[in-house]
C-alpha cells in the first residue's frame, strides 16, 4: 500500500477519514525500515511497541503518526545516546519538552535516528555507531548533524521527523537529502531535554516531506517552556494558517552567491533560478552584493570559537559517575572540539578569542538588522554544494564548520531559516537546497515563500508536481 | 630585636538560603534533614543531559536584601548576570558551577563592629591582644589603619555579595576494603550567597564580632539559619602578616578551608598566624586546609597551581536588570535591623547598652519583649510593670518564649510584684492557721509523707487567697514544720 | 605557544598536553602531535576573525533580548526524581550514594565530610 510514502498532512487527513488504520500505516513503515535500515543505518533504535502507543490517537492533532526523533532528544522509553559511546546504554529518566509535546498531540516516536556524535558535524560520519548513507544515493553522505532524521524522511521510513540545528544541522542535511528542514528562531522551541551542544545557538526543529508538514510540526513544538529560560513569550501563531499566502509584494534579497567559492557553481545557478521563480510569483528580487555586507568568512571563526567554547563546558558533565561511560569514550571529533573550546576560554586567551567572537557576533546581528529593514526575506543555499561522498569528512578537522559557512552568520544572530529542495542532478540523484531566511519571529513569512516555491516547482518528491 | 607583625585578615563567607526550593530547579531545598541521600534531585541539579537552569526569584530578592542590610548602596538600574565557573570535581555534577563573576548582585557594603566591647572583655591587656599571641602584635587602636572610625567602632568593608549554587556532598569511607568516596546530590543546587570582605580584620576578636553580627543580621532577615554546625554558614578566612608600620597590603595571602564550626575559627586562625609568624619572610600565595585533629593547617595548593576556571556568561540564563522602584520595594521589605532596634530600645524603653544588646540578640526575643510591653499596656499595668522590669525579668529568667505566651509571662511578673507586697507576717499567719487546723497532714509529713507537704502548701496558698510567691511560702512552711512541735 | 606568519598562534604537543589535562580528555603521547596539527589547521581558519574591526563593539551573549526570567520558589514534584531514578544510570552505587574511587590523599581522608563545610577548589 505504500502508506509510508504519505506526507504528514495526508496521513492525518486520511486517518481521520478512516481510509486506513494505524496498524496498516505502521506495518508499511516497519517494512520500509526492515528493508533499508541495515544498509542506510538511519535508526539507532526502533520502538517495536510504537504501534501500540498509537492506539486510538487518530483524532488527535498528529493522529498517531510515527515520527523519527534525532538521538539527542531524551526519550523515556528509548535509549538516548547522541550517537556517542559515552552515552551508550543511557536510559533517560525524563522526557524532553519537545517529544513530550509531540506525544501529547498524538504523535508517536517510532525510533531514534543517527547523528553526528554530540551534533558535532555536518556529515553524520562522526557518529560512534557508523555513518548514515544518503537514501538518494547511498555512496554519498546525508549531511549532518541531523543526517539520520533527514534520511528517514527521504527514505519514507517515517511520516515526519525532528532534528536540531546549531548552524546548519537541520537545513544542510535536509538539502542534501532533498527534503524540507526548518530551523526556528532561537528561543522559539524549548531545548529542555535535548543534549546541549551550543547553548546560545541550539534550535530543535522539524524535518518533513513538505513545507506544510513542517508548519504542522512547528505548531506543536513551539512555545515558551518553564524549563528553558531562553524560550521567549512571543505568542505562537498558527503556522498552518497563512503559509498559502504567497510572496506577492515581498522584497527578497539573494545572499552570498557572488562569493568567490560559489560563483559559477551549480549552487549559483540554482539560487539565481529560485530568485527568478520568486519574481514570477510577484516578489521583488535583487542580489545583495557580498561587498555591501559582512562576508560569511568571519562567521566561521566566530562560530567555531563560540560553539566549541560552549561545547567544552556543556560536555564537562559526562564523567561516567552519574550516568554513561567515562571520558575515554569520546570520539575524535568530540575530543578536538572540547579541547579547542577549552583553549578558547582559557586564561590569557579568552579575551583574544572568546570575547572577540562575541563581538563579531554583534556585528552580524547589526548587519542582519539593517538587511531586514530593506528585505522581507533573504535567500541563499544552506550548503556550498551537493552531498559529498562517504569518507569526505574524515581527516578534516574543520569539515563541519566549513560546510556550514553559509548559515553560520544567520545562526549566530538566532535567525530562522527553512531549506526546500531546489534542484536535482539526474545523473547522481543528488539535491541542492534553497535556504530562505527571515527576521526573528517571522517564520510565517518564510513558510509562505517556501510553500509558494514548492508548489510552483517540481523538486519536491511528494507534491503532485514533483512526485 | 624581634620584629613586630600584624595580621591582615579577610573573610569569605557562604550562606545557604532557606528557600523552599533550590536555586535553579524545583527540587526541595532541605539537604541537612534529608532522610536519605539523592532524594531531592532532578535533571538540572543532577547534571543530566538536557537539564537547563531557571533561577529562583526569591533567592535573588533575598540576596539583594541581604546586600542592602549590609549597607551595599542601591544601584539603578541594577545590572547583573550569572556566569559559569568551569572545573572538574565529583560533587559538581555539571562540571561547572553557576555563580557570579564580574556583575555581583551587591557590592561595596560594610558592617560596623563595636570595639569597646573588646576593651571591656580583656581589661588586663592592651585592647584586643589575646594572651596567646606572643610574637605578633594586635594593636587594635591602630591609628594608621584607615578604617578605625573612632575609638568605639570599626568599619569592615564588604567587597561583594553574590549568588551561586551549592555543590553535592562527599563522604570518604571504606567499602569492601577499598577506599571510596560517596556522593550525595541533595545539596547540589541549593542557593548559596557568598560574602567577601576586604582584608580589614586585624585581630581574631574582630573576626568573631563580625561573624556574630553577620549571623544576627542574616537571622533577622530570616533568609538562612546561618548555622555553622549544620553547614548553612561556612567560612574561609584569608590571612597574611606584615611588619607593623607598613601600609601596603602583603603580596600574598593564605586561604584556609575546612573550618566546620565557630569554635574552630579561632583555633584555625591562631594556628595559621603562628605558622606564618615562624617563617614570615618565606610566605607565598596558597590554599591550606585546617585539620581538626592536629589543630594545624596543611598545604593544598600553591598559587602557580591555581585553577583556570574559564569564566564565561551563563548562556542558559538571560541577564538581570532591576529598576529603582523594584530595588526600593525590596528595601522596604527589610525588617528593623539589629543596630536600629538596639538604638530604638535604648531610646524608647530607657534601657542600657548591655540590656538592649541582649534583648535584640534575636528578632524573636526582641519581638517577644515588645509583645510583653503591649500586654502590660492592655491590662493597664504600665506603672507597676515597666519596660525595664520586663527587660530584667526576660534577661534573668530566660523563659522558653516558644512555650510561654507573653500574657502568661506578664502574669508571672505580676504575681511576683504583688507578692513583694505580701508581708512576712501575713505568710506566717496563714501558715500557723493551717498547721493548727490540718494536724493530721502535719503528722503525715513528720512521718515521712512528702505529699503531705504539698497538701499543706496548697492550703496555705488557699488561705492567702492565691497571692504570694509559691517558692517563698514553701520555704517558710518547711522552716515552720522543721521547728514545729518542739 | 609561538606565533607564525599564518596564524597568530601555534600549538605544540606540550600545549595539547596542557589543554587535554584542563579539559580532562585522555590523550596519549602519540596523539599529541596529530592533535596539535589539527588545532593549527583550525586556528588558521579561525584567525580570519582578526581581520574584522571590533573596536567599541559590545559582545553578545544572548540573542533573545530577554531579561529577568525566573521561577517562583516552589517545589516541583513532577520533576523531582525518586532515589531509584536518580541512581538508575550509574555504574556504581552504594546505599543510595554514587560512588567513585577516593579522590583525596589519605591524610585528608581522616577529616570527615570533606567539602560539606569546606568549599569547592
Amino acid at each position: 500500500m505504500d502508506l509510508n510514502r504519505l506526507t504528514l498532512a495526508q496521513a492525518i487527513k486520511k486517518l481521520k477519514k478512516k481510509e486506513f488504520s494505524l496498524s496498516e500505516l505502521y506495518s508499511d513503515i516497519q517494512l520500509a525500515i526492515e528493508k533499508q535500515n541495515k544498509e542506510l543505518n538511519i535508526y539507532l533504535k526502533v520502538d517495536e511497541d510504537a504501534v501500540k502507543k498509537a492506539h486510538k490517537k487518530e483524532n488527535e492533532i498528529l493522529a498517531g503518526v510515527p515520527i523519527a526523533v534525532k538521538d539527542n532528544f531524551l526519550t523515556v522509553n528509548l535509549a538516548t545516546t547522541a550517537s556517542s559511546k559515552v552515552l551508550d546504554g543511557f536510559m533517560p529518566p525524563y522526557e524532553s519538552t519537545v517529544t513530550k509535546k509531540l506525544q501529547a498531540a498524538g504523535g508517536v516516536v517510532i525510533g531514534k535516528t543517527n547523528m553526528d556524535a554530540w551534533a558535532h558535524g555536518s556529515s553524520t560520519e562522526t557518529s560512534d555507531f557508523g555513518p548514515t548513507k544518503n537514501p538518494r544515493n547511498p555512496d554519498y553522505l546525508p549531511g549532518g548533524s541531523s543526517g539520520g532524521s533527514a534520511a528517514a524522511v527521504a527514505a519514507d521510513m517515517c511520516i515526519a521527523a525532528i532534528g536540531s540545528e546549531t548552524a546548519g544541522s537541520i537545513r544542510q542535511p535536509a538539502a542534501w537529502c532533498g527534503v524540507v528542514g526548518l530551523k526556528p528562531t532561537y528561543g522559539r522551541v524549548s531545548r529542555a531535554g535535548v543534549v546541549a551542544m551550543g547553548s546560545s545557538l541550539d534550535c530543535p526543529g522539524p524535518i518533513g516531506k513538505t513545507v506544510e508538514d513542517c508548519a504542522l510540526l512547528l505548531n506543536v513544538m513551539a512555545g515558551k517552556d518553564q524549563y528553558d529560560a531562553t524560550t521567549v513569550d512571543t505568542s505562537v501563531p498558527d503556522f498552518t494558517k497563512n503559509f498559502k499566502k504567497g510572496v506577492k509584494g515581498m522584497r527578497v534579497g539573494i545572499c552570498y552567491i557572488d562569493h568567490p567559492q560559489l560563483v559559477g557553481t551549480p549552487v549559483d545557478h540554482a539560487i539565481k533560478e529560485a530568485g527568478r521563480v520568486f519574481e514570477r510569483l510577484g516578489a521583488t528580487v535583487e542580489l545583495v552584493k557580498l561587498s555591501t555586507i559582512l562576508t560569511p568568512d568571519y562567521a566561521i571563526g566566530a562560530y567555531t570559537i563560540l560553539q566549541r567554547a560552549e561545547v567544552s563546558s556543556n560536555l564537562a558533565r559526562y564523567d561516567g559517575i552519574r550516568l554513561g561511560n567515562d571520558r575515554s569514550n569520546f570520539g575524535d571529533e568530540a575530543r578536538r572540539r572540547i579541547m579547542l573550546g577549552t583553549f578558547a576560554l582559557s586564561k590569557g586567551y579568552a579575551d583574544k578569542y572568546y570575547v572577540r567572537a562575541q563581538q563579531v557576533r554583534s556585528l552580524y546581528i547589526q548587519n542582519f538588522k539593517q538587511l531586514f529593514e530593506r528585505y522581507d526575506l533573504l535567500i541563499s543555499s544552506p550548503s556550498p554544494g551537493y552531498a559529498l561522498p562517504l569518507g569526505a569528512s574524515t581527516n578534516n578537522p574543520m569539515f563541519g564548520e566549513l560546510q556550514d559557512v553559509l548559515v553560520e552568520p544567520s545562526s549566530l544572530a538566532g535567525l530562522p531559516g527553512i531549506s526546500v529542495p531546489c534542484f536535482c542532478d539526474p545523473s547522481t540523484n543528488l539535491y541542492l537546497g534553497l535556504n530562505i531566511m527571515a527576521n526573528h519571529w517571522q517564520e510565517e513569512k518564510m513558510l509562505a515563500a517556501a510553500y509558494a516555491f514548492e508548489q510552483n516547482t517540481e523538486w519536491n518528491s511528494w507534491t503532485s508536481k514533483g512526485a | 630585636m624581634k620584629e613586630k607583625y600584624e595580621n591582615i585578615i579577610g573573610l569569605e563567607i557562604h550562606v545557604e538560603l532557606k528557600t523552599v526550593s533550590k536555586m535553579f530547579c524545583g527540587c526541595k531545598n532541605d539537604p541537612f534533614f534529608a532522610s536519605h541521600p539523592n532524594i531531592y534531585t532532578c535533571p538540572v541539579c543532577l547534571g543530566l543531559p538536557g537539564g537547563l537552569p531557571v533561577p529562583n526569584r526569591k533567592a535573588v530578592e533575598w540576596t539583594i536584601m541581604l546586600g542592602q542590610a549590609l549597607n551595599c548602596p542601591d544601584i539603578s538600574p541594577l545590572l547583573s548576570k550569572f556566569d559559569r565557573k568551569n572545573y572538574f570535581y565529583p560533587d559538581l555534577p555539571k562540571g561547572y558551577q553557576i555563580t557570579q563573576y564580574d556583575k555581583s548582585l551587591c557590592i561595596n557594603g560594610n558592617l560596623v563592629i563595636p570595639i569597646r566591647e573588646l576593651a571591656e572583655r580583656n581589661p588586663c591587656l592592651p585592647a584586643g591582644r589575646s594572651p596567646r599571641m606572643r610574637e605578633t602584635s594586635n594593636e587594635l587602636r591602630d591609628s594608621s589603619h584607615k578604617n578605625a572610625q573612632n575609638d568605639r567602632e570599626k568599619i569592615i568593608r564588604i567587597r561583594r555579595v553574590h549568588l551561586e549554587e551549592d555543590t553535592g556532598k562527599l563522604q570518604h569511607v571504606t567499602v569492601d576494603g577499598k577506599k571510596v568516596t560517596l556522593i550525595d546530590f541533595n545539596r547540589s543546587g541549593v542557593p548559596l550567597v557568598e560574602i567577601v570582605t576586604e582584608p580589614d580584620f586585624r585581630t581574631l576578636d574582630e573576626v568573631d564580632l563580625f561573624l556574630k553580627k553577620l549571623q544576627r543580621i542574616i537571622r533577622y532577615l530570616d533568609v538562612s539559619d546561618a548555622d555553622m554546625e549544620k553547614g548553612s554558614m561556612r567560612l574561609e578566612p584569608s590571612i597574611s602578616i606584615r611588619l607593623v608600620g607598613s601600609s601596603k597590603l602583603p603580596d600574598y595571602r593564605v586561604e584556609i578551608k575546612n573550618i566546620n564550626s565557630f569554635r574552630f575559627v579561632r583555633k584555625a586562625l591562631e594556628a595559621e598566624i603562628e605558622r606564618q609568624a615562624q617563617g614570615a619572610k618565606e610566605q607565598y600565595q596558597a590554599t591550606r586546609r585546617y585539620d581538626e585533629q592536629t589543630g594545624t593547617t596543611m598545604l593544598m595548593r600553591r598559587k602557580e597551581e591555581a585553577q583556570d576556571y574559564r569564566y564565561f556568561p551563563e548562556p542558559d540564563i538571560p541577564p538581570m536588570r532591576f529598576e529603582k522602584t523594584y530595588i526600593e520595594k525590596l528595601r522596604n521589605r527589610l525588617p528593623e535591623l539589629p543596630d536600629a532596634k538596639h538604638a530604638r530600645f535604648m531610646n524608647m524603653y530607657s534601657l542600657n547598652d548591655q540590656d538592649s544588646s541582649l534583648l535584640t540578640e534575636t528578632r524573636k526575643f526582641a519581638d517577644y519583649f515588645e509583645e510583653c510591653i503591649k500586654v502590660t499596656k492592655k491590662i493597664g499595668l504600665v506603672d507597676e510593670i515597666s519596660a525595664k522590669k520586663i527587660a530584667n525579668w526576660l534577661i534573668n529568667k530566660r523563659p522558653d518564649i516558644e512555650m510561654v505566651l507573653p500574657a502568661q509571662f506578664i502574669e508571672e511578673i505580676r504575681n511576683a510584684v504583688t507578692v513583694v507586697e505580701l508581708s512576712s507576717e501575713e505568710i506566717t499567719g496563714a501558715i500557723s492557721t493551717v498547721l493548727e487546723t490540718k494536724k493530721q497532714a502535719v503528722e503525715d509529713y513528720k512521718n515521712g509523707k512528702e505529699q503531705a507537704l504539698m497538701f499543706l502548701l496548697g492550703q496555705v496558698i488557699k488561705e492567702l487567697k492565691g497571692k504570694g510567691n509559691k517558692q517563698t511560702i514553701l520555704e517558710k512552711l518547711k522552716e515552720r514544720l522543721a521547728s514545729y512541735g518542739r | 605557544m609561538k606565533t607564525t606568519k599564518k596564524s597568530t598562534i601555534t600549538f605544540s604537543s606540550q600545549d595539547v598536553k596542557k589543554i587535554a589535562a584542563l579539559a580532562k580528555i585522555p590523550v596519549t603521547p602519540q596523539e599529541e602531535q596529530k592533535l596539535a596539527d589539527g588545532f593549527n589547521a583550525t586556528m588558521d581558519v579561525v584567525d580570519e576573525l582578526f581581520k574584522v574591526d571590533v573596536a567599541g563593539i559590545e559582545p553578545t551573549s544572548q540573542v533573545t533580548g530577554l531579561v529577568n526570567v525566573f521561577r517562583e520558589d516552589e517545589v516541583d514534584a513532577t520533576r523531582q526524581f525518586s532515589q531509584e531514578q536518580a541512581l538508575a544510570n550509574a555504574k556504581r552505587t552504594y546505599n543510595g550514594f554514587f560512588v567513585v574511587p577516593q579522590i583525596i590523599a589519605p591524610s585528608f581522608a581522616k577529616v570527615s565530610a570533606d567539602r560539606s563545610a569546606g568549599k569547592q577548589e
